[in-house]
């Protein structure tokens, strides 16, 4: 047959009707993909994984660890697995997901007596944990605002980019992080958030920004949610750290309280990963402020249409956890207190960090390691002195110089501070 | 009176300097910003809580339709009806209607609470001991794509996400490149792969004079395809008509997707539920696997394991070689990365703790064997009331033929609806009902429904 050659596959000859003997195929389908670059922030876990070192620490992935450096299991989510084991049969969740437990979410975002959620005027999804939010939300905005671009903040969590960008929405940056300082490079921002266009999209942090734990005080939220009124800007809020950043929930959802009293309607992807320690259960939520019921109503649908053809429905398992946790005023005031244990503990070894360095005579001004909060710290280490943390010390960030509080340990954190020293004096 | 507005904690250097600066000039009228930002009016806004709210930038964003399959679901529960069937989504029920967790599910579960498991993320292509299960289960642990680990597999969220990563996949390193899928298919194909941005097309499929499988209509219009194009094949049970290849006819498919140097796209969502066998039910993609032929599968723990909210599946990509299996791999976790960055775990360390355990395995297949063949007995049970009640000698026997959990009635749009608005079965509009819905006790109700639907409406 004369097509047997056509399509640039050399090399293999059919027999008509005949069965191919196995080994006579090419590789004309997949020889063009190239290996894809390890991921920046799981291929620290992967490397550290690998390293046959007793001493060695990983302070890469934003997982709490006890001071024991053991992944942690919440109490409260314990009993709340036992409540629900066996009971419940796993039928598909709506396609938005489960109703209480975006109903509870909500309000801890908004607040437990918000008007919006009494008019219903928030349209709201079960997402897969943040990531999964901020896909849905950027493939919302690619669909219904397809002229538009997303402003993200310098530096922030990496992915971040590769969502915006495999949702083909143009980015666009705008400065943040003040490396002499350390701190929020405010007049910068402000000035970028004036010079763009009116109308267009920002990705803010709510709180605990990753990666470097800078936030802006409560009155520089106010003046920034005032420039975005003078602008018309939209605020999508990235919140992965609610509870973690002060202990407190409240308190860490206040700047998105400051933009909805200025009467912002905002977007939020929220997430358990952390604050639940449900990492790999993937629960989260995707919200959209909208006008009224009405709108809400048909955005929560067009929101559903996105999720349908990723992944269907989002899963039960995670959500049943949140749901009977926040459920329940005992389980959810144990919660708290957990919660706050853990803030506390990052909150206790910032300071740790940061006397053990000075302790050594670094010359070096660590002040920024307990002004930063949440769970990164942003050391200002280069990616040659982060290279030397890993080669020499066996110790894993990623290498922008994060580090995660959450893996310091009272047995690790003078390992840690000698190292730091050591490459950087 | 204007420093009462401004909490004086903290702010930022710049700011107390100014605030500082205003402060001696007695500016008791001026706000205390930066200059750049001097409008009088927010002094009101901060301290009031809900203003006039602006307009929403989504305000033209109309209703989505409702979705076909899942949108039948909500509409049923609606119904207060005392007869109302539901034969839309394809979820098992007991003869009870009940929905079923599987005995091993439980058992599974119990393990995973006893044991005190962590809940830390998983890697980016899922559990490692799922991965390898899965694969196993697909392809049989000695098979060559195996044993010459030639096989990129990475978990998926089910079936859907599963294609989903398949089709992105498609898109990224085929731009251009067609699916061709079945007509008639499962409604979120086109969702699917639109998404994805991947063109797509149909072959013929189903013939409505046999109600039965248009062969030389599918042939032809695979070999009509620009070659290299995907083929979507459903690897047992085709949804939503039942209707399967006989093995000659697989084999004679796989002739002609060599020839066209096409890439077969195995959806395989009822591995186990079309005959009772899960290695009966993967002969299809074994033949093609066998052939050395590259190909794709997307698999679902959905159905045959009861798993349907726990969204646990897998995307596996057959390479020529491991070098290739391996780059394809890391490609695939890159286009998952920013979709979800790493799968839920819970549904994935049941599957592995069902098949990795040689006891749950055996009662896994037992489990399986019981649904599968409750689903055969109500398709005799419904061709018996069919036969039995229908006086016009029409031949309904394709209610046997068809397999697994679908069948295609033949009815149209408006004798469908018909079904429901009159006799209150919610199906989809294209004439499928699940069988998984359907007990023994509610056939003869149910052989009503559909005779009155197939003669009296049109």
């Amino acid at each position: 047959m004369a097509q047997l050659l056509r399509g640039g596959c050399s090399g293999r000859i059919f027999k008509s009707g005949a069965t191919v003997a196995a080994r006579s195929m090419s590789t004309a389908w997949w020889h063009q993909v190239e290996p894809a670059p390890k991921d920046p922030i799981l291929g620290v876990t992967e490397a550290f994984l690998a390293d046959p070192s007793p001493n060695k620490v990983n302070v890469g992935v934003g997982a709490y660890r006890d001071d024991n450096g053991k992944p942690v299991v919440l109490e409260c989510v314990r009993e709340a697995e036992r409540r629900i084991a066996g009971n419940l049969n796993m039928e598909y969740l709506p396609m938005g997901g489960s109703v209480k437990m975006v109903e509870e979410t909500l309000k801890l975002a908004y607040g437990e007596n918000s008007d919006l959620i009494k008019n219903k005027q928030i349209a709201a999804v079960q997402a897969l944990s943040g990531t999964g939010a901020c896909r849905l939300f950027a493939d919302f905005q690619k669909r219904f605002s397809p002229d538009s671009q997303i402003y993200i903040p310098v530096p922030t969590w990496a992915n971040h980019h590769n969502i915006w960008r495999d949702a083909h929405v143009p980015q666009e940056k705008f400065l943040y992080y003040h490396p002499a300082s350390r701190g929020l490079d405010f007049v910068s921002m402000m000035d970028d958030i004036k010079n763009a266009p009116n109308g267009s999209f920002f990705l803010l942090h709510a709180c605990a920004h990753n990666p470097t734990g800078v936030d802006p005080s409560e009155e520089q939220w106010r003046e920034i949610s005032h420039q975005f009124k003078v602008k018309g800007h939209f605020a999508f809020f990235d919140m992965a750290y609610q509870g973690f950043a002060s202990g407190d929930p409240e308190r860490d959802a206040k700047s998105i309280r400051i933009f909805l009293e200025d009467g912002h309607l905002i977007g939020c992807a929220q997430s358990y990963a952390k604050n639940m320690g449900l990492y790999g259960q993937r629960v989260g939520c995707l919200s959209v402020v909208c006008e009224d019921e009405k709108q809400a109503v048909a955005v929560k649908g067009q929101l559903q249409q996105l999720a349908r053809p990723m992944y269907s429905n989002p899963p039960v398992h995670g959500a049943l956890i949140v749901s009977t946790i926040l459920g329940d005023p005992d389980l959810k005031n144990l919660w708290l207190k957990e919660v706050k244990d853990m803030a506390d503990r990052i909150i206790g070894m910032r300071t740790a960090l940061r006397e053990n360095l000075e302790k050594l005579g670094s010359p070096l001004s660590w002040e920024h390691i307990t002004k930063q909060i949440g769970m990164f710290c942003y050391s200002g280490m280069t990616p040659e002195q982060v290279d030397r943390l890993t080669k020499e010390y066996h110790i894993y960030m990623t290498r922008n110089g994060r580090i995660s509080m959450a893996g310091v340990t009272t047995g690790n954190v003078g390992y840690l501070a000698n190292a730091i020293h050591q490459v950087t004096k | 009176m204007a420093s009462a507005i401004l909490p004086l904690s903290s702010p930022s250097r710049p700011l107390r300097n100014d605030l500082k600066a205003n402060w001696k000039r007695g500016t008791s009228n001026r706000t205390f910003l930066r200059k750049d930002y001097t409008k009088a009016k927010q002094s009101f806004t901060r301290t009031r809580m809900t203003l006039a709210v602006e307009v929403s930038r989504f305000n033209d964003i109309t209703m989505a339709p409702p979705d076909p399959i899942l949108g039948v679901s909500e509409a049923f529960k609606a119904d207060t009806h005392e007869m109302k069937l539901n034969l839309g989504v394809g979820a098992y029920r007991t003869e009870d209607l009940q929905p079923y967790v599987l005995n091993v599910v439980k058992k599974a579960e119990k393990l995973m609470l006893e044991r005190g498991e962590n809940k830390e993320y998983l890697p980016i292509e899922g559990l490692a001991a799922f991965n390898k299960a899965t694969a196993e289960l697909l392809f049989g642990a000695n098979n060559a794509v195996i044993l010459q680990q030639r096989v990129a597999t990475a978990q998926g969220l089910s079936g859907t996400g599963s294609l989903r990563l398949a089709a992105a996949l498609i898109e990224r390193y085929f731009p251009g490149s067609k699916v061709l899928i079945s007509s008639p298919t499962w409604g979120n194909h086109k969702n699917i792969f639109n998404d994805a941005r991947v063109p797509w097309s149909e072959y013929r499929y189903y013939d409505p004079k046999t109600v039965g499988l248009d062969f030389d209509g599918m042939i032809s219009d695979i070999k009509a395809a620009p070659d290299g194009s995907f083929v979507l094949l459903h690897g047992c049970a085709h949804n939503p008509t039942g209707i399967d290849p006989t093995p000659g006819q697989w084999e004679k498919i796989a002739d002609v997707i060599q020839e066209k140097k096409h890439i077969p796209f195995f959806d395989v969502a009822y591995q186990g539920f079309a005959s009772g066998s899960l290695d009966a039910d993967a002969s299809s993609v074994r033949l093609f696997a066998a052939r050395g032929m590259e190909l794709l599968i997307a698999q679902s723990y959905s159905k045959n394991l009861g798993l349907y909210a726990e969204r646990i599946g897998a995307i596996n990509v057959v390479c020529s070689s491991s070098d290739v299996a391996e780059r394809v791999k890391s490609q695939l976790k890159r286009l998952a990365r920013p979709m979800y960055s790493n799968p839920p775990v819970h549904g994935a360390r049941i599957v592995a703790n069902v098949v990795g355990n040689s006891d749950l395995f055996d009662e896994w297949k037992e489990e399986m064997q019981m649904m599968a063949g409750r689903i055969k007995n109500v398709r005799k049970k419904l061709y018996d009331s069919l036969s039995a009640k229908d006086s016009s000698g029409k031949d309904w026997s394709f209610v046997l033929k068809q397999i697994g959990m679908f069948s295609f009635t033949g009815l149209n749009k408006a004798q469908s609806e018909n079904m429901t608005n009159k006799w209150h079965v919610y199906m989809t509009k294209d004439g499928r009902i699940s069988l998984a819905g359907l007990s023994s006790a509610k056939c003869e109700y149910l052989a009503d429904a559909i005779i009155d639907s197939y003669h009296n409406v049109s």
